[in-house]
């Protein structure tokens, strides 16, 4: 399949689906390179799984996979992520 | 409104097909009643899930073209050829059809009006549609904050809501075009890919840190988002929502 770059307006349902907040305007900390991005600026890359990579050093920040109706999610790549919704 | 649209678990709903205009020969706008719509933001997303007989399902995120007042929810969808749902919503359905929907969704890439502009826009083709909900929006409201948009188009015949902006454009709205690959006979406007020095002509200066949204193929908005920085515009003011080349 072929890998579909976008970014994370483009799985803004998935997150929302996931964490049950508006995760877009989420600022995540990259564990590599210490920079701080909104999870829309971040890089998506869509395959069977959805991975989040950082923009300025390409450290993968989060995997995604969907099977049989849960989530697996893997958020090893951040140093922090800190929600801005209200919650 | 605001906790409704942020919070709580995403509810797939049956959306009803209002009517599917064509925009230009590439794209298709489909207008959808959805009856529990809690109201969106410009610039927000919404979810379109197909599930194929045999149970197979396949998800798309696809920006919200409607302002927000708007009575129904509009989406204009580019078909691409070896896409798995594009083709589906551009050449299948049929007023009364009905498909499954969730959203709103997002919160990075919005404007509303009443934040202190200047704003400037820049949309490659399809990438406009985020940004006519902006638009849509501004003009609905009366908000006469400076608004410019630079549009690239392969060509005049490509241009997406090309009639609507023309009429849209004045009290403060600046629609400049840019047709990458032909012009029509006597076109004096830009023909080019957007670039620094476009940028820098069409304005606001960094001086007058506009808010700034960027929308469309991934190489596009690197290649802008870039030039923007260059001609010093401030990063963090810099919003972008990037496609694939193979969306589907």
């Amino acid at each position: 399949m072929d890998q579909l770059m976008l970014d994370g307006n483009g799985v803004a349902g998935l997150l929302q689906e996931v964490f049950a907040v508006e995760m877009t305007t989420a600022v995540g900390t990259c564990a590599a390179c210490s920079a701080v991005e909104p999870l829309g600026a971040v890089h998506v890359f869509r395959s069977a799984g959805v991975v989040l990579r950082c923009p300025h050093c390409d450290h993968v920040l989060a995997k995604i996979v969907k099977r049989g109706g849960q989530a697996c999610v893997d958020l090893g790549g951040f140093r922090a992520l800190a929600t801005t919704a209200r919650v | 409104m605001e906790g409704a649209a942020l919070l709580g678990r995403l509810i797939w709903q049956l959306a009803q097909v209002v009517n599917v205009s064509p925009e230009t020969p590439r794209v298709k706008t489909v207008v959808f009643d959805v009856p529990a719509w809690p109201g969106h933001r410009s610039g927000q997303h919404v979810d379109v899930r197909l599930t194929a007989e045999d149970g197979y399902q396949v998800e798309r995120s696809y920006s919200i073209a409607s302002a927000p007042n708007a009575t129904h929810v509009e989406l204009t969808v580019e078909r691409l050829d070896d896409g798995e749902v594009s083709p589906y919503l551009t050449d299948e359905l049929r007023p009364g059809d009905r498909i499954e929907l969730r959203g709103p969704v997002g919160g990075y890439f919005v404007w509303e009006p009443g934040l202190r502009g200047p704003v400037l826009l820049v949309g490659g083709g399809s990438g406009i549609v985020p940004l006519m909900a902006m638009i849509r929006e501004r003009a609905a409201a009366d908000d006469d904050v400076d608004m410019r948009l630079v549009f690239s188009s392969r060509g005049w015949d490509d241009v997406i809501y090309r009639d609507e902006l023309e009429h849209l454009a004045g009290n403060g709205l600046t629609v400049v075009h840019t047709l990458t690959r032909s012009q029509p006979a006597g076109w004096a406007g830009y023909a080019r890919r957007v670039d620094a020095e476009m940028l820098a002509e069409v304005g606001p200066a960094a001086g007058d840190r506009p808010l700034i949204y960027v929308c469309g193929p991934t190489p596009f908005v690197e290649s802008v988002a870039t030039a923007l920085v260059g001609l010093g515009h401030e990063a963090y003011r810099i919003k972008t929502e990037r496609f694939g080349p193979t969306g589907g």
